[in-house]
């Protein structure tokens, strides 16, 4: 595979860009794998690059239904930051926000990780109140996060409303300068690139339609509709679907679907300047360096396998993000997509170990999963190749929902983006 | 946006006018300090978050105000049936029939 630089970039295009090698094989599947990693998202392809990386294991398969990077990782607003309120959550955003200051380095791959800087808006007195508990929690956890005024906050994001008659008045905001976003496809394909490199197999277009296992219980492999391919252990990071698949494993877990939507702008020059979220109101705003406003929306109210989700909650987005910014009511909206999120009770992630001896899981990133790609994917293959967990991954165990040890980031009212 | 059938107003309406109140005949235990961890956890947070037809709670909230139950294919978002709430749970098998 090409090592990309300043010199094969030269050479291909003295050559007019027609000899690009492909950025990795369409494997298909052999026999036998040591680990097989269901869903090639951001997680899953992230977790075969750091098994192959970090641990020496290249006998692994990552298998997806569709296309590589076609989950939610292809269709989130890429929203990354780091300022949730627990300690354990703080511990795990955080090491992700610190491997994504140097991924593209060390993918060979631009991520186009951008540190614009993700401002929260208060718009009630609850808001202010529980965004400074959030930045004084941040800050005893070495989390950056500040406190603008209005004023403040219109000097950050010009294009803001902060006119006290607005319908959803600025009464200041939570600044995180570190947050930002990235370029959501890129970072499937450098994982997948890089793991493929190490000997990774992607196997596309394949769904697993069953987890088999032994008769002492341990895992033996799965079911595909390409057929049964043995492994030693499996790891299911399939986003929305985690559940159906752990299902056939005989694993529950606490998680509903829900679809979450998000649509896109027609491109216009530069006009705003880093990301705004309002989580009272759900609207959730950057600009793309392609130009085009990007508009994330709240969960729909019911749970849902349809990948479209209800045109009455994009209305509702719409409607809050002109009140918000006036300035983009006139703007004219092109795409419109619904990605399945699988969201917990506590709306932290399960990542860890399960009853079933061989099988491992990384679920319910609900809403916000997509800036804990690089921290979790890390941590999660450390949890595969060593069959315990990451000192970072270790509270975010299924059993919590038995002891009571919740995460509760949901009672935090940090809505998750 | 859905159409929804209330059984009580007898009428089919769009989705503004319900809410989504989670998974349907979902009970609780009669002596609460009978039951182990593991049934609370069962009680609190299992879900079946099934892929097909669901049976789920809905709630006329700005219509009559009240709890009904529905069953709804989460694949294709369409309603099978809704019914009262304490009705019992209609037969799948025969909702599905005539279906495509
Ligand atoms: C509209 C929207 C906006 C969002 N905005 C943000 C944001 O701003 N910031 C943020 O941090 N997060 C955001 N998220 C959440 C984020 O996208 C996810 O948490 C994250 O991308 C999950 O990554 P993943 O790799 O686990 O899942 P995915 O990328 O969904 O990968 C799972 C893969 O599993 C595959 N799969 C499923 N079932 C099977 C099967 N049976 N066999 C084989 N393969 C299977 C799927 O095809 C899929 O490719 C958003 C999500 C959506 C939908
Ligand atoms: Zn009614």
């Amino acid at each position: 595979m090409t090592r990309f630089n300043a010199f094969t970039l030269l050479k291909n295009a003295v050559t007019g860009h027609k000899n690009w090698t492909e950025q990795w094989p369409d494997s298909q599947p052999k026999s036998e794998y040591d680990v097989i990693i269901v869903g090639a998202g951001g997680h899953g392809l992230g977790a075969a690059y750091y098994l192959a990386s970090q641990h020496g294991i290249t006998n692994v398969a990552v298998i997806d239904k569709g296309w590589l990077g076609g989950g939610n990782t292809g269709r989130n607003t890429t929203i990354i930051r780091s300022n949730y309120l627990y300690d354990e959550s703080a511990r795990l955003f955080d090491h992700a926000v610190d491997l994504w200051e140097g991924l593209s380095q060390e993918l060979n791959y631009n991520v186009m990780y951008s540190r614009r800087g993700c401002l929260m808006l208060a718009h009630n007195v609850h808001d202010v109140q529980s965004f400074k508990r959030h930045i004084h929690a941040n800050r005893l956890n070495g989390v950056d996060n500040r406190w603008l005024t209005t004023e403040e906050c219109k000097d950050y994001c010009p294009p803001l409303n902060v006119s006290p008659n607005a319908r959803y008045p600025v009464m200041g905001g939570a600044l995180q300068e570190r947050a930002g976003t990235a370029r959501h496809d890129a970072v499937a394909w450098g994982y997948a690139r890089g793991a493929a490199m190490r000997g990774v197999d992607i196997i596309q277009n394949c769904a697993v339609t069953a987890i088999r296992r032994n008769p002492d219980g341990s895992v033996a492999g799965v079911e595909t509709e390409k057929g049964f391919i043995k492994a030693k252990k499996v790891a299911v990071s399939a986003a929305g679907h985690t559940s159906v698949v752990m299902q056939t494993a005989g694993v529950r877990l606490p998680l509903e679907s829900y679809p979450l939507q998000a649509l896109v702008s027609e491109p216009v020059k530069p006009i705003f300047p880093c990301v705004v979220m309002s989580n009272a109101v759900h609207a959730y705003i950057s600009q793309s360096d392609k130009g085009e406003l990007v508009i994330g929306s709240g969960t729909d109210q019911y749970t849902s396998y349809s990948q479209r989700g209800g045109l009455p909650l994009i209305e509702h987005t719409v409607a809050a993000i002109t009140e918000v910014f006036p300035i983009f009511n006139r703007m004219r909206m092109l795409r419109k997509w619904g990605g399945i999120v699988d969201v917990t009770p506590d709306r932290s992630a399960i990542l860890g170990k399960t009853p079933v001896e061989g099988l491992y899981v990384n679920c319910g990133w609900g809403t916000g999963g997509f800036k804990a790609t690089p921290g979790a994917a890390h941590v999660f293959a450390w949890t595969i190749a060593k069959n315990e967990p990451h000192p970072i991954n270790a509270p975010f165990t299924l059993d919590r929902f038995r002891t009571g040890r919740l995460i509760d980031e949901a009672a935090a009212a940090a809505v998750a983006h | 946006m859905l159409l929804i059938h209330c059984p009580y107003c007898d009428e089919t309406l769009p989705e503004a006018e319900f809410t989504y109140a989670g998974q349907a005949h979902v009970v609780r235990a009669q002596d609460p300090s009978s039951q182990d961890d593991g049934q609370w956890e069962d009680f609190l947070f299992m879900r079946e978050n099934a892929r097909g037809p669901h049976y789920e709670r809905w709630r006329h909230f700005h219509g009559c105000g009240r709890f009904f139950n529905a069953v709804r294919d989460t694949v294709s978002d369409k309603f099978l049936t809704t019914y009262k709430a304490g009705d019992a749970r209609p037969d799948l098998s025969s909702l599905l029939e005539g279906q495509e």
